[in-house]
């Protein structure tokens, strides 16, 4: 962009386009910024390192609603139900013996993974209103089963005892969240990378065709169905890892991992910072998980109110979220 | 002679709920279909009915029927506010600007209404007169859910006739089929926005008000009754006064059915179904290709 001429904008804008599109998968110095950040509120603010891996944990929910949503253009309100399995597998076995963190895991992304693809297999079949549909009731569905499996599930009480093993059998979970905070950095940087290197492989690029022109992708052959289980099937994953580190650095697993809600608040944040970007999460997650800290602080009863208004305010003066706002500034 | 008992039982407390739930549902169902607006807040109307009727009940004293006419009428011109100050601005647009939009106001509702009435659910006390059991043919029934079935019979009947046989019914299906050749004909599309945005939200706060005794008017209403809602207009298809009917009877009946029969197990049928129906005809029962 920088490269745009007067002699002859069109040759130059040309040339300029087709220098970003060469350049576009390369590290620009701007995508360190919120990795500088995290490293530094460690140091600034130490008392709230454990919201600061909260805050980190959901950023890598909402990076991987933001894979399907903003990418492969599918709207779900169903995402809670792999946030909330992934925790859900990885709680059960802490409570049962195996508080391995990092196997723990990969369990529950595993499993996350599992159902991912299984109810993607039939959900993906439709499109707009009846897709959303069909995420709201698999989550639905998933809710009730872990309400019914309290057996297991520990039901409306919540997941009890909990043993966490220390990471490598060396850092412990200590009460401060300081193993905690950097544990979900690593992790969320380790699955950043790898959501960035599928963006903008070809098979992300296909995911951004079948997002903006659904038949010319099937005209040219691409294999739209199988692109879209995949796609799905990896975000799941990552929702599901997401729900773990949740679990793993709370100790604590209850319904509300499932619900509805949970599913409309990580679409929401992902809003707020800017669908379809990578970085939206990145954004709108601190945006909206420090309003929320700082609302119910100062009015706990209607802290509600004001989040809501937040919301309304943002569609109604910074149409496509913080990022949008951004662009059209750049502009 | 038991299970034909139960039959009937299942049936009538089905087809109760099938008429709070359509009368809530259809306006979001037009206004869908019509606008291609995603409106998740469509229950904080219900809910506003439902509190609008049980505030002049227990607190002013009103009489049931004019508290019930109250409810209606002070949703509908609610939403008019709303609607002119935000959602149209969005007309159109991005559906997920929709969603936030809508999902602010759900939680705006929730803190207004734990505000303004507290955070425990409201009881609706019948009014005397429909308190009893009426006796019909060889078995009595429940009095206020006999007129709740009367009363959406009727509504439902008015609701077609005036689709069918009136210049505004003409309209809105005109502006359904197709938008762009309705406003050529000269018909103010944005007015007609208004008042069927208005008559759907007044029909979804009677609604609320009426089932108040089956959907309990709490806060968080509109997030939890949500599914509900969506199912009907999704089932039904959008845009359609019929299929939401049908899509109603189908989830009151199955849903009261199925918790009689199989508690343990009766909300994962309701969805099974759901999904089935959503694979077999994914824009709904009624919905148009």
């Amino acid at each position: 962009m920088a490269t745009e001429g007067l002699v002859r904008p069109g040759v130059t804008a040309a040339n300029g386009a087709i220098d970003a599109f060469a350049r576009r998968h390369r590290y620009h110095p701007l995508e360190a910024l919120p990795w500088l950040a995290a490293v530094a509120s460690y140091f600034v603010f130490p008392d709230y390192l454990a919201l600061g891996a909260q805050v980190l944990a959901t950023i890598l929910f909402a990076l991987s609603a933001d894979l399907v949503l903003g990418y492969a253009g599918i709207v779900t309100l169903g995402h809670a139900a792999f946030f909330g399995t992934g925790a859900y597998t990885t709680g059960i076995l802490a409570a049962h013996g195996w508080g391995e963190p990092i196997t723990g895991l990969l369990a529950g992304a595993a499993a996350a993974a599992l159902l991912g693809c299984l109810s993607g297999l039939v959900v993906l079949r439709t499109t707009g209103l009846a897709l959303l549909m069909q995420t709201l009731v698999v989550a639905t569905m998933v809710a009730e089963a872990a309400n019914k499996a309290s057996f297991i599930t520990g039901g409306d009480d919540g997941l009890q005892g909990m043993e966490v093993w220390p990471i490598f059998g060396r850092f412990r979970f200590d009460l401060f969240g300081h193993t905690a905070y950097f544990y979900c950095l690593t992790v969320l940087f380790l699955c950043w990378l790898t959501a960035r290197h599928i963006v903008h492989s070809p098979f992300g690029r296909s995911l951004t065709g079948i997002r903006e022109n659904v038949r010319r992708m099937h005209a040219i052959g691409s294999p739209v169905a199988h692109r879209r289980l995949v796609i799905y099937t990896i975000s799941a994953a990552l929702a599901g890892i997401s729900g773990a580190l949740i679990a793993q650095t709370t100790q604590f697993v209850s319904l509300s991992f499932l619900s509805l809600e949970r599913s409309g608040t990580v679409l929401i944040m992902l809003i707020i910072g800017g669908v379809g970007q990578l970085y939206g999460a990145f954004i709108g997650v601190p945006l909206y998980m420090v309003a929320q800290n700082r609302f119910s602080e100062i009015d706990p009863v209607y802290w509600y109110f004001w989040i809501g208004l937040l919301m309304v305010g943002v569609v109604i003066f910074a149409r496509g979220g913080v990022l949008g706002v951004f662009e059209r500034f750049r502009r | 002679m038991n299970t034909l008992s139960a039959a009937v039982s299942i049936g009538f407390h089905g087809l109760a709920f099938a008429m709070v739930l359509y009368l809530i549902s259809v306006g979001l169902s037009v206004t869908m279909g019509l606008m291609g607006f995603v409106n998740l807040a469509h229950g904080v109307f219900a809910m506003l009915g439902g509190y609008i009727l049980t505030g002049l009940m227990s607190r002013a004293g009103v009489p049931f029927v004019p508290a019930l006419a109250a409810a209606a009428v002070a949703t509908g011109l609610g939403s008019i506010i709303v609607e002119r100050l935000l959602y149209r601005r969005l007309y159109g647009g991005d559906e997920l600007d929709q969603v936030l939009l809508t999902m602010g106001l759900i939680f705006m509702s929730v803190a207004a209404a734990t505000y303004a009435w507290g955070p425990l659910p409201q009881s609706m006390h019948p009014p005397l007169w429909l308190r009893g059991e009426i006796d019909f043919v060889f078995r009595s029934f429940p009095g206020y859910r006999s007129f709740l079935i009367l009363c959406g019979a009727a509504l439902v009947t008015a609701l077609w006739l005036g689709l069918e046989r009136t210049r505004f019914g003409a309209r809105i299906r005109a502006a359904v089929d197709n938008l762009r050749m309705a406003q050529s004909v000269g018909i103010n599309t944005s007015r007609l926005f208004t008042w069927t945005f208005a008559l759907g939200s007044g029909l979804a706060g009677l609604g609320g008000a009426l089932g108040a005794d089956l959907l309990a008017i709490n806060p968080s209403y509109a997030l939890d009754n949500l599914v509900y809602f969506l199912i009907v207009v999704a089932v039904g298809g959008l845009g359609s006064i019929r299929g939401p009917f049908v899509a109603a009877l189908l989830l009151g009946v199955a849903d009261t059915g199925f918790k009689y029969l199989l508690p343990e197990l009766g909300a994962f049928f309701i969805y099974a179904l759901t999904m089935a129906i959503l694979l077999w005809r994914p824009r709904g029962l009624f919905g148009r290709a």
